[in-house]
């Protein structure tokens, strides 16, 4: 019987306990800088497409809501001619973001992408495509990778040595 | 002609007070019981989130009225509105002020006991006609339960009429004037008590209902404004066992400098909150430890209460 009281004394003085409620429009919880949301694409310190077009986002994703076509210009670089993420079906596991090799895939905390229409949740390149680096700030993938572009041949890159001569008979 | 006008209005009155104080009580539980859960309850519709009930209203109508193909048609649509006829046909007797009920009876104490006891046929026949298991169980707990707390229900307010001398509520409001029942008669005001939790089947002898175990027990294949009811009704009950309790023991309207039924609303919620508090603090028993608990902890008690007060008043008397 007393113990019965007591509860009901310890329930009764939790209406004076701080509310663990966040009112969520006027005030928002904080979400941390890795926070796995809405997915972006980023460029690289030079303002161009990070994105290789390597496929390995799509083979990582396991409800598979990443779809692009490679392609390559003129310099030759390659990037995503599309690049399509369907949101109704992404489950924000971050997968793509481990499988990038160029940091271009990345998730963001946001969340606020609701729809009226399902067909809007598919992201479009543009949608996708931010203008800066994201959480990469220095990293430039074709400065440091051995691919030769234009204006960068094979050796040329950062901390690269240049390539070394097969027939040579040196060690 | 005009005290006829005079009663009439205020039937209407009481009616209409009692519906949507019940009404309101929806969002005051759902307020109060998210203020012991440390949330904050519903706050978007309107101030306060005070249109919560009507939002909940629209939507309870708008709803689908289903009826299952395999329930008993006609009683499983009566059942709902016998919870609702009786517990409000109970207020017709409760004084609210000097001069304020519907109906002044002599016996106006056996009249609460007798409607509010007939409300189980709601729940009973509910669970029998939906023709489920877990409505059946409902029904059945519901059964049990309210033999077994019906009967030392009577005996515990025994005492207060022997101390007033009168079956009349009002009359027994007035005995008060001196000294509140509650502290002559502290025994038979906690097993009322008891007794009205288990009556009203809210929490800790919510059995018939027990979410957890039977989905929601004696309503759980009713749907739209039959389930309404049957929610309505048990805030209805809750208003009534409050300002039962208040009448009996805590002296209805007596109360200094504020006008009677501003005393009685005042009491009456005081109730309310606390059986609300034991929705929110306490646990529900097991079906055994409620019976056992009702036979032979309850009843022995409220038997001892009544033969204590009456040679205490025999005693007085000389």
């Amino acid at each position: 019987m007393f113990a019965l009281l007591r509860s009901m004394w310890e329930v009764f003085l939790h209406a004076f306990r701080k509310r663990a409620t966040i009112p969520y429009p006027e005030r928002v919880a904080f979400l941390p800088p890795r926070w796995r949301g809405r997915i972006i694409l980023s460029r690289d310190p030079g303002g161009q497409e990070r994105c290789v077009a390597c496929y390995l986002c799509a083979v990582a994703c396991p409800v598979d809501c990443i779809s692009l076509q490679a392609a390559e210009d003129e310099d030759g670089r390659r990037y995503p001619e599309f690049f399509r993420i369907n949101f109704s079906r992404c489950i924000f596991c971050g997968f793509c973001e481990e499988a990038c090799p160029t940091c271009a895939i990345q998730l963001t905390p946001d969340f606020e992408m609701s729809e009226y229409h399902r067909p809007n949740l598919v992201y479009e390149k543009g949608d996708l495509l931010i203008s800066g680096p994201g959480k990469y700030p220095d990293y430039d993938f074709w400065k440091v990778s051995g691919v030769a572009i234009r204006g960068k041949g094979k050796g040329e890159g950062v901390e690269e040595r240049p390539p070394a001569d097969p027939r040579g008979l040196m060690p | 002609m005009s005290y006829a006008l005079a009663h009439a209005l205020i039937a209407i009155g009481v009616l209409i007070a009692i519906l949507s104080v019940a009404a309101g009580l929806i969002w005051v539980e759902r307020r109060v019981l998210a203020l012991y859960q440390d949330r904050l309850g519903p706050n978007r519709v309107g101030p306060f989130g005070l249109l919560q009930v009507l939002a909940d209203v629209v939507k309870i109508m708008t709803k689908e009225d289903w009826i299952p193909p395999f329930a008993d048609r006609t009683v499983f649509v009566v059942a709902p509105a016998i919870v609702m006829v009786t517990t409000l046909l109970a207020f017709a007797v409760v004084p609210f002020a000097p001069g304020l009920e519907v109906v002044r009876l002599d016996v106006g104490l056996l009249f609460f006991l007798a409607t509010s006891s007939l409300g189980v046929y709601s729940v009973v026949l509910a669970g029998w006609s939906s023709d489920s298991k877990y409505s059946l169980l409902g029904g059945l707990r519901a059964s049990a339960q309210m033999l077994s707390y019906e009967v030392f229900m009577g005996l515990s307010l025994m005492g207060v009429v022997m101390q007033a001398g009168s079956f009349d509520l009002v009359e027994i409001v007035e005995a008060q004037r001196r000294l509140w029942f509650c502290v002559p008669q502290f025994l038979g005001l906690v097993v009322f008590l008891i007794a009205g939790i288990a009556e009203t089947r809210r929490l800790p002898f919510d059995l018939p209902e027990a979410d957890s175990e039977l989905i929601a027990g004696y309503h759980s294949e009713y749907s739209g404004m039959k389930f309404g009811m049957f929610f309505v009704g048990e805030y209805v009950g809750i208003t009534l066992i409050s300002a039962m309790l208040v009448t009996l023991f805590f002296g209805g309207w007596l109360g200094p400098l504020l006008p009677g039924v501003a005393w009685f609303a005042i009491k009456v919620l005081a109730f309310v909150g606390v059986f609300i508090l034991l929705r929110a603090a306490l646990p529900r028993p097991r079906y055994d430890q409620l019976m056992s608990f009702g036979w032979k902890v309850m009843l022995p008690l409220a038997l001892a209460n009544l033969v204590a007060t009456a040679a205490v008043v025999l005693w007085i008397r000389g």
